[in-house]
This record gives structure tokens, sequence and C-alpha cells, in this order.
């Protein structure tokens, strides 16, 4: 019996991740989800500016770029053109929770019916380890080389900030530090589609996520700071469920 | 629709015709001399059961485009040139991307807030690309309620036949104004390319990528510039849209586009002297070849900025003898009939 195989949705292909990233596994978790839910073919996902631009060399579905923080526009442009397609929003805590939040808030608060994966790593990756929105008080980066301060602003949660928006569904967070975390990460996925595909409008699914290269820590310290560090100020679990009440 | 001969607004009649023409999908932001149309697509678009969206900003405005279009809906945009300048980024990506747009900029005076009269000061950003990066849009400067409602037409089948952003880029002055016009059905020419890249989910094909990014310099991104380049060359033989009256032998030739044109139109009417009117109606390309045939000596450009259309017709006529004289009146000031007639008499003295 094969008891593992690489998702179909999933290119063949090495990935340009660092050793100890998160992409790779929330890339793999998606088209695990998309096989399963059988929509390779209605797929069309956007890429953001960030690590996760390449989307379209890992993933075997339709694909768009869009600039930096954009993603939730260009999502909202597409989804409104095919609503029957599943439009899926792949976005750093760059992306999303600074040069983007005008349109994360405002997809959100318009109930778009899509699906964003928002992948927080408290850090600026591609760019070389820049202070992110999501950045932890005293967390040094190369541009906090003495720690975040109180002047640069606290990290940013948006889950928690979306869940006063009444055109939330679903808003949970989930993270790939550790095998049963990655499990219920791809629940929390599954379950972000599932509602897309029933017009059950916006969801949301904040994923914790380990960059060892700018963080300057070994895979496991990495994974252990997103439990000891990370999650003591983004807790885990489910920040809005509606679909019982909508 | 047959025919019909009514009086309408310009801002109305832009959203008539993309109506008319098939548009898909309209995303845009409040502002002024513009919001006419907004409304008009707010009210028409749904009417026809089509996506309309009042975006968050220009900046979502745009990028909501770029989805819709990379969806392979027809899609536009409007606004006016402080929201024109928070769209440079997303045309650049759409220009990249080879993405096909309509954009519509009613200008008004700048730079910053400006005021909210009609002017053409926006003609540098419009025709040069405006955005990062070696691009260039297709421009069509339309002087009448009746070409607002024509080229919005014909903006689309650019935009689709070339995969290339189109600017109307009319005035405040053309946007609010009240016109007879008669108004035609929509005729989609046959010959259009079918959208093949289009993101429409991957069912029975590969699927589909729409970027911008090209990483390596030497065999990525200087090829995609290339490219582009080649298709801007074929756009520059193929559209040089411009209109003349009284050309032949006259004296001196004056260049105006846009609100401006029907005021060097009545001076033409009135003036003792044989004076011609070359109008650009194409912005970007320039109708540089046509201008340069002209043959004439004198020419005079007179635009509602401080000198920017003056440029291309320098470069049009490089190497002539031609003189360039310039009636610049910027900040939403209309150049009158008698300071066009005092220059001409000055310069055929």
């Amino acid at each position: 019996m094969k008891l593992y195989q690489r998702p179909k949705s999933l290119k063949n292909v090495h990935t340009h991740f660092c050793p100890g990233c998160g992409h790779g596994i929330i890339h793999k978790l998606i088209c695990e989800v998309v096989d399963e839910l059988k929509i390779r073919e209605k797929m069309i996902a956007i890429a953001p500016v960030g690590c996760g631009v390449f989307g379209y060399n890992y993933w075997d579905f339709d694909v768009s770029e869009a600039a930096h923080g954009r993603t939730p526009a260009v999502a909202t442009g597409i989804k409104r053109v095919h609503p029957d397609k599943i439009v899926l929003s792949y976005q750093g805590d760059g992306d999303l929770a600074a040069i983007g939040t005008a349109e994360i808030i405002h997809a959100a608060n318009r109930g778009e019916n899509i699906t964003v994966i928002f992948v927080n790593n408290a850090i600026y990756g591609m760019t070389g380890g820049q202070m992110a929105p999501t950045t932890l008080m005293g967390q040094k980066s190369t541009t906090t080389p003495f720690g975040r301060e109180k002047n640069l602003g606290y990290p940013i949660k948006v889950c928690e900030l979306l869940a006063q928006l009444e055109g939330t569904t679903y808003l949970e967070r989930t993270s790939v530090n550790s095998p049963l975390n990655v499990m219920k990460t791809r629940k929390a996925i599954k379950k972000a589609f599932e509602l897309q595909i029933t017009n059950k409008g916006f969801s949301l699914i904040e994923v914790l996520s380990m960059c060892p290269t700018n963080w300057k820590k070994d895979a496991i310290e990495s994974c252990n700071f997103v439990k000891e560090q990370m999650m003591k100020i983004f807790p885990l679990g489910v920040i809005k469920d509606t679909t019982k009440t909508k | 629709m047959t025919n019909k001969k009514v009086l309408k607004k310009g801002n109305h009649v832009i959203g008539a015709a993309a109506i008319e023409a098939g548009c898909e999908f309209y995303a845009g932001y409040p502002i002024t001399p513009q919001n006419e149309l907004t409304e008009y697509m707010a009210k028409h678009m749904v009417l026809n059961k089509r996506p309309f969206v009042q975006a968050e900003s220009e900046v979502s405005a745009i990028n909501m485009v770029f989805g819709a279009s990379a969806a392979g809906a027809r899609a536009m945009t409007s606004s006016s040139s402080p929201g024109i300048s928070l769209k440079q980024e997303g045309i650049s990506y759409i220009a990249g991307a080879n993405l096909p747009c309509v954009i519509v900029n009613m200008v008004r005076g700048g730079p910053g807030l400006g005021n909210i009269a009609g002017a053409q000061s926006d003609y540098f950003q419009a025709t040069r690309g405006g955005g990062h990066g070696d691009y260039r849009l297709i421009v069509l400067g339309p002087n009448s309620v009746q070409e607002l409602y024509d080229y919005t037409m014909k903006s689309f089948d650019l935009a689709d036949k070339y995969r290339i952003p189109v600017m109307i880029l009319g005035d405040g002055y053309l946007g609010q104004m009240m016109e007879s016009l008669t108004l035609h059905k929509y005729a989609k020419p046959k010959n259009l390319p079918k959208k093949t890249w289009a993101l429409t989910g991957c069912k029975g094909r590969n699927p589909n990528v729409i970027k911008t990014l090209y990483l390596t310099p030497e065999d990525a991104l200087e090829k995609h510039n290339l490219e582009l380049n080649v298709k801007y060359e074929k756009i520059k033989k193929e559209l040089q849209l411009f209109e003349t009256i009284n050309v032949q032998n006259a004296e001196l030739v004056i260049v105006a586009y846009g609100t401006v044109s029907r005021v060097v139109k009545n001076v033409i009417e009135s003036s003792d002297k044989k004076i011609g009117l070359f109008r650009p109606i194409s912005l970007w390309p320039f109708p540089e070849n046509a201008l340069r045939n002209l043959k004439c000596k004198k020419f005079l450009v007179v635009e509602m900025s401080l000198g920017q259309m003056v440029e291309d017709v320098k470069l049009s006529l490089f190497g002539t003898d031609a003189s360039v004289d310039l009636i610049a009146r910027p900040g939403g000031m209309i150049p009158t009939e008698e300071e066009i007639h005092k220059k001409i008499k000055l310069m055929l003295k």
C-alpha cells in the first residue's frame, strides 16, 4: 500500500526555498487539498511579491503574479469575472500586513468569496531579513539591529484585526512547526477551500512559519521559536467562524 | 441604439460606449471631474449583470483591472490626474504582463491637488509610460463627446488586438461637456486574437501564467523588453491617428489636440490668413510622419499645459527648417481665440 506520494498538483521540481523554510510545506498542503477536492482545473492562484512569488514554478494550475500587497485586489478582479473558479491569494506578512493593508482589509470587508493563505514568519524573507509588521518586540532583523522597539510599532495580529469586519467568514491561525500542526493546517486549508466552493465568502488561514535563514537559527531552533515565542503573541486556533450562523 | 441623435454628457457617453463595446469589468474610485463615469458604471454594469467594484483606492482599482484582464475580461477603470498617478504602479504591471485594458484619464490641473478644471498637463505622464520600466501605452486624445463614444469603443479593440493598456486622455471640460452625438451599435472586429493566455482554470490545457518577473538580465528580461518593443514598433507603424484641416499650402499650421483644438478650429474659420490645423488623435504613437510630411515652415503648438506636446512636434520635425512656436496655458486655462489670433499675427509679420 502506498502511504505517501507527491500531490498531482505539485510539480516534480526542486524549490528555491531555503532548508527549514515553511513555504514548501504550505505549498504541498495546498496541492494536497486541491487534489482531494478535485479543483485543480478550477484553480486560479495569485502569487505575491516575496518568497512566494515563484508559486507558478511549483503549482500545476493557473497562476498570476501581483504587485506587492495588491494580491487581494487582483484576486477580486479574477473572482468577479470567474465566480465559478477557485481563487487563492497567497501572501506573506510584509505583503499582506504592511504594503497591502488596505487591499486585504477591503477585500475582507467586501466579503470576497476567496481564500487567503497568509504566511507569517515575522520577517521579510526575499529582501534579506528586514523587520515585518509581524516581527516580535525585541526581535532582531537587518532593520532592527537592536531589536524591535515600541516606536517601530507592535506585531499586527491580522486574524484578530479582520475578525472585526462583518465581511469575513472564517479566520484561523495555524502553524507548520510540528507534524501535528501541519495536519491541522491542512485541515484549515481544506475548510477554507470548501467554504469558497459553497460560496460562503471570505476566509483567511494565517500560518505561522519558519525562516531559519533570516532568523539565523537552525531548523529545529526555528520550529521552537515558533512555539515558544511566536505563539505567545499569535495564539493558534479558530479566530472567527460564522459558518454556523450564515 | 440605431444611429439615434442624443444630447449627453461626456463622462456618461464613455460609460455608454464601454457597456456597448462589451466591457466585462469596471473598478473605480471617486475623483472629480470624472465621477459621472463611475456613477454611470455603478448603475449600468449592474443593470447589465456585469461586475462593478468601487475600490478602496485607485491603486486597488487598477489592480482589480489587472486581475479581471488576466482572467480574460474586457476591463476598464477611470480617474483624473491625482488618481492616475496612483494607478501608475498597476499600469506598469499591466503593460509588463501584456494585458489589455482601458484607462480613462479626465485630466485636471496639477501638480498635487491642483484644481478640478480641465487641463492637458498629464501629456508627458501618459505618452512616456508614466510608471517604472520601459513601456508604452496607446494614448488617444478625443475632442468631442462623439469622439469619446467612438474612441472608447475602439480602445477596447486596440487593447485586445495588441494586448496593451489603452488610455483615453480627455480633459475635465470634455468629460463635463454636454453635446449632441449619434449613438451607434458596436461591431466587434472579426480578427481579434483569442485570449488563449487568460486565466480561466486549466481544464483541457496546460496551466497559464501571467507574470512580469524575469530575473536574469541576458536571456530573460532583456528578451522580454525587446519583445515588448517589437509590439510598440508595430503599433507605431499601424496606428497614427490624426485630423487635418486646411493644411494644403497653409502659411502656418497649428498643432492642437483635445478641447483646445476646437478653439483652434474657430480661429481658422475667422482668420483672414491661410491657417491649417493638425490635430493628433493618437498621442502615442504620435502621428509624426503625417506632421513631418506637411512641408509647412511655420508651426504653432497650442496646448493646455506648459509645453509638453510641443516636444513631440519638435521631435517629429527634427532636421527640417520649420520653426515651432508655442502657446501654453496651464492650470485649467483654455487659450482664447484672441490670444491665438494675436500670436498668428506676430508669426506672419
